[in-house]
């Protein structure tokens, strides 16, 4: 099955039994790296990515479904040169730990912070509900209130 | 006895005021589940074939009784702590959309289907006896307006309904059980209790 979208935006096309999953042809024929593969059941969030976007488990969404539409990844979050504010916020309050579950907390975060520009500690908790095993959620928070005074600023 | 009368009413109040704050520390979250087996008849009734479904998790899941849905065969409260939100719909940040796609995801074990959301809270049939959902279901207060046909409509074709009776496979490859009536049975059955003047019987 062909199927055309844009990735980051690039048209791509991709010729591939449709029930792929969105992840494995980010990763495998696209070869972006950057996002990541945890439990394959849309229970971790490591495979977060923008679709149209709105945050999408990429693990759980077959290529069928994203044809014509507008794909990103955390390769294409930041506009240019310059980092995104939540990849800025990130690097501040030094979040990673291994690093392996960030980049999928910054698509949700970005996301999140598209709807709820000021969230509440509240906020955070009931709307990022990926999974990090090294526990960096402390740092998480904090980076992420400051990501949203980052956006603040740039908007005035 | 006159201070055992002030104690008894110093004591009612304790208890009265602390329900309250039990109560308001309960906001947004599910009540206690009503854990009993809700009965379930089946016969050749049209109201006992169409009851026998709805009282059927692959329904109930997505009519809870609080802002949680519920999942799987046990009807636990759904993991990761996901939310109603404004518009049934799960919260801004993560939607139903953002793991539920239109249809069943074969290699995650996602279920999927048109317009995936929790009926809205007016519409809790979880831990209801089916005379009760039944009363629910028909009263436009509750129904969102809808007259007899509607519900007949959104009962018998919309697809969300519909995707019980192919709920698919759960994460471990593990079929979904359907409702204990076919799908063909069950609409026969809608249309004949809507037609007959959807009589609600006591029990
Ligand atoms: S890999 Fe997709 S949610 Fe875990
Ligand atoms: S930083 Fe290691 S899993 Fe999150």
């Amino acid at each position: 099955m062909k199927i055309s979208f844009k990735i980051n935006k690039e048209e791509r096309l991709v010729d591939v039994d449709g029930n792929t999953p969105l992840l494995w042809v980010i990763r495998d024929i696209l070869h972006l790296k950057g996002t990541k593969f945890g439990c394959g059941k849309a229970a971790c969030g490591a495979c977060t990515i923008h679709v149209d976007g709105k945050a999408v488990r990429s693990c759980s969404m077959p290529i069928k479904m994203v044809a014509e539409k507008k794909i990103t990844t955390i390769e294409g979050l930041s506009d240019g040169k310059l980092l995104h504010p939540v990849q800025e916020a990130w690097k501040k309050e030094v979040v990673p730990q291994c690093g392996y579950c960030q980049p999928g907390f910054i698509m949700a975060t970005a996301a999140m912070l598209d709807k709820i520009p000021n969230p509440t500690d509240e906020d955070i908790d009931q709307n990022i509900i990926n999974v990090c095993r090294c526990g960096t959620y402390y740092r998480m928070r904090k980076a992420i209130h400051l990501a949203a005074s980052l956006m603040d600023k740039d908007e005035q | 006895m006159k201070h055992t009368i002030i104690g008894f009413a110093i004591l009612a109040l304790i208890l009265t005021m602390s329900q309250a704050v039990q109560s308001s520390n309960n906001i947004g979250q599910n009540k206690a589940r009503n854990k009993e087996e809700v009965e379930v008849i089946i016969s050749d009734k049209p109201f006992d074939k169409m009851m026998a479904v709805l009282l059927h998790k692959r329904c109930v899941n997505c009519h809870p009784d609080g802002d949680i849905p519920l999942q799987g065969e046990d009807s636990h409260l759904h993991h990761f702590d996901i939310e109603r939100g404004p518009n049934d719909h799960g919260l801004a940040g993560y939607t139903c959309e953002t793991c539920h796609s239109t249809e069943n995801n074969i290699f995650s074990g996602v279920p999927g289907a048109p317009h995936w959301a929790l009926a809205p809270r007016s519409m809790a049939w979880e831990g209801k006896s089916r005379v009760e959902i039944a009363q629910q279901m028909m009263d436009p207060a509750r129904n969102g307006g809808r007259s007899p046909k509607e519900i007949e409509k959104h009962l018998t074709e919309h697809e969300l309904v519909l995707w019980a009776w192919d709920p698919g496979v759960d994460a471990e490859g593990i079929e979904r059980e359907k409702p204990p009536v076919s799908k063909e049975d069950f609409i026969e059955a809608v249309k004949q209790w809507i037609a007959d003047g959807a009589i609600i019987p006591d029990k």
